[in-house]
């Protein structure tokens, strides 16, 4: 049998489908590489060993009886922002270690129903804050990616960078993620891997640690775009626990994996094109854009225009929401409570300043700075407006064009500890992500090719509210002319 | 609109942070960038625009007014930093 961590999350449950191979074996395979790959690469901060195996016992009885779900006995790896009934939930905060669950978020059980295997849970920045996991309370994240003639560690982006690295390093089949700004497709697209962000509403947000709820949204990194097809069909429902969730049908997007993209018009944005960007980020999306003209595609250039203010926006917008959500954590019901202290106001903010990372504590600060009587209409009103004009600047492109595409990040993966001087720096990572979750589109990051020092670069597609079909179509498009199979050398 | 050391103390506590004298200086200074980078939002025009506070084109759901779950005391408390008899056990408050 070859080695059954490299199958595609399609491959694979077809496979146990066909009784290929049983779940038991291409779980303990998993285990095996998690166990010689997770001491070098920190992708995971929990296994669950033994929860693995028996759900892949109970999934192989299933499938023996001819029973099992679409996912039957893949395994998979979870964010650590997912709560899991009764295995510790972090977040990556030291805030929430020893937390663990008494419930499940809505998107594992979902995966549960359709008969998925939990590996553990994955690596990620500090409450989804940041973009290359070097916030995380239990270390950074290693990309498997390694640049041509350098041994310098990669990250592998953020904040769900263990999902990134242990999807591209085969140590689950696919992951779990979330994207408030760009956490699913700038580390997608900087492992060589496809995420996508869907409309916001499509994936619950019940039992998944709240960052900025108006932002926030579940979504997958796998390998191929028809496995997030698959894997984002299963993780999408409609719930009532979810005040925001769409009572919409969830179609089979796996359909669209395939079909042809002929006549469909594409939009390409000219203030997409950002000061000091590679000319390697350039002449991809050129390429991109011709891929797609061959596909029979038209294209259509566009003007967003409040684009430049998309990144300013959400950095008032999200640590607004973020420290009203992240207020909860107080010492008192769950969570880390200081030893020492004075008084209970002393309290409040000595077990907040002990279990509260650096940059977490710049996010609530600005928050609680922008919602402060005297500046909450000079910043944080005039962000909401802003942000319903670059919403605006999308409509009003809807009737010209069917999806729109960009690069996904304005550089390649970069070495850790390279931009943890300027927070401004860190930031302009999202320039391309963070306009669909302001304005709550679906978008995909497909890898479509290396840069000159190897290291994998991504096209993002934006669609259409509630149309990830054809952001799945186009998704796979550019996959089948990319014809992507780069894969890092394992080095660990 | 530039942010000092008093500020910082002021908003530190806000946000309930316990925040060291020296920290409140570097603070100061790493906010005021990026409260500088944000001020380029006075260029837009938003003259008559309505603040976006959701992305969801639907009024929020209501639901009966029903007891759906409940009279799960162990699990609530199950992650307590204190307990003690079904209750949290918090710092006195009222001297």
């Amino acid at each position: 049998m070859s080695d059954l961590t490299k199958l595609t999350l399609k491959g694979a449950v077809d496979g146990l489908k066909a009784k290929d191979f049983s779940s038991a074996e291409i779980t303990q395979a998993f285990l095996t590489n998690i166990e010689a790959a997770n001491p070098t690469l920190n992708a995971y901060v929990e296994v669950t060993a033994d929860k693995a195996m028996d759900m892949a016992r109970a999934s192989d009885a299933r499938i023996a009886s001819g029973e099992g779900g679409v996912l039957e006995g893949a395994p998979l790896g979870i964010k650590d922002l997912f709560c899991t009934e009764g295995v510790q939930t972090t977040a990556g905060s030291n805030m929430l270690r020893g937390f663990v669950p008494p419930y499940e978020s809505t998107v594992t059980a979902n995966l549960w129903r359709d008969g998925a295997v939990m590996l553990g849970k994955l690596n990620m920045d500090e409450f989804a804050m940041g973009s290359s996991n070097e916030t995380s309370a239990f270390g950074p994240v290693k990309n498997p990616w390694k640049s041509t003639g350098s041994n310098a560690d990669l990250t592998p982006g953020g904040s769900s960078g263990g999902s990134a690295s242990a999807v591209a390093a085969d140590l689950c089949l696919a992951a779990t993620a979330s994207d408030t700004g760009g956490s699913i497709r700038q580390p997608a697209a900087f492992t060589g891997t496809v995420g996508i962000k869907p409309t916001y509403g499509r994936a619950s947000r019940f039992g998944m640690v709240a960052f900025a709820s108006s932002l926030d949204q579940a979504g997958p990194i796998t390998k191929t775009v028809e496995d997030a097809a698959l894997l984002l069909q299963s993780m999408c429902s409609f719930d009532a626990k979810d005040s925001t969730s769409l009572d919409v049908p969830t179609p089979d997007w796996t359909a669209s994996v395939g079909k042809s993209v002929k006549g469909l018009r594409i939009g390409v944005p000219r203030e997409y094109v950002v000061d000091g960007m590679p000319t390697e980020i350039q002449a991809l999306w050129d390429q991109g854009v011709a891929w797609l003209k061959d596909a029979g595609c038209e294209i259509v250039e566009i003007s967003l225009p409040h684009t430049k203010y998309a990144l300013p926006t959400y950095y008032i917008v999200a640590p607004a929401e973020a420290s009203s959500n992240l207020a909860r954590y107080d010492g008192m019901r769950f969570g880390h409570r200081a030893d020492q202290f004075s008084s209970l106001d002393d309290l409040y903010a000595t077990s907040r300043a002990e279990g509260f990372g650096k940059e977490v504590q710049r996010r609530l600060t600005i928050g609680a700075y922008v919602l402060s009587a005297g500046f909450y209409d000079a910043y944080y009103v005039r962000a909401l407006k802003v942000r319903r004009r670059i919403a605006e600047d999308f409509d009003n492109v809807w009737g010209q064009v069917d999806a729109i595409l960009t690069p996904s990040t304005p550089s390649a993966a970069f070495a850790l500890g390279d931009k943890q001087i300027d927070p401004l720096t860190m930031y302009l990572n999202d320039v391309f992500t963070v306009t669909t979750n302001l304005a709550g589109l679906p978008g995909i990051s497909v890898p479509a090719g290396v840069d000159s020092v190897g290291l994998p670069l991504g096209l993002q597609v934006i669609g259409k509210a509630l149309d990830e079909a054809t952001v799945f179509q186009v998704g796979a498009a550019l996959e089948r002319a990319a014809g992507f199979t780069a894969k890092p050398g394992q080095w660990w | 609109m530039a942010i000092d050391a008093a500020t910082v103390r002021k908003v530190a506590h806000l946000a309930r942070i316990k925040t060291p004298e020296d920290r409140l200086e570097p603070l100061a200074q790493e906010l005021n960038g990026i409260l500088q980078w944000i001020e380029q939002l006075n260029e837009v025009d938003v003259d008559g625009v309505e603040p976006m506070t959701s992305n969801v084109a639907q009024p929020l759901r209501l639901r009966e007014d029903v007891v759906t779950d409940g009279g799960k005391i162990d699990a609530v408390l199950s992650n307590a930093p204190k307990s003690a008899d079904g209750f949290f056990v918090v710092p006195k408050v009222v001297e």
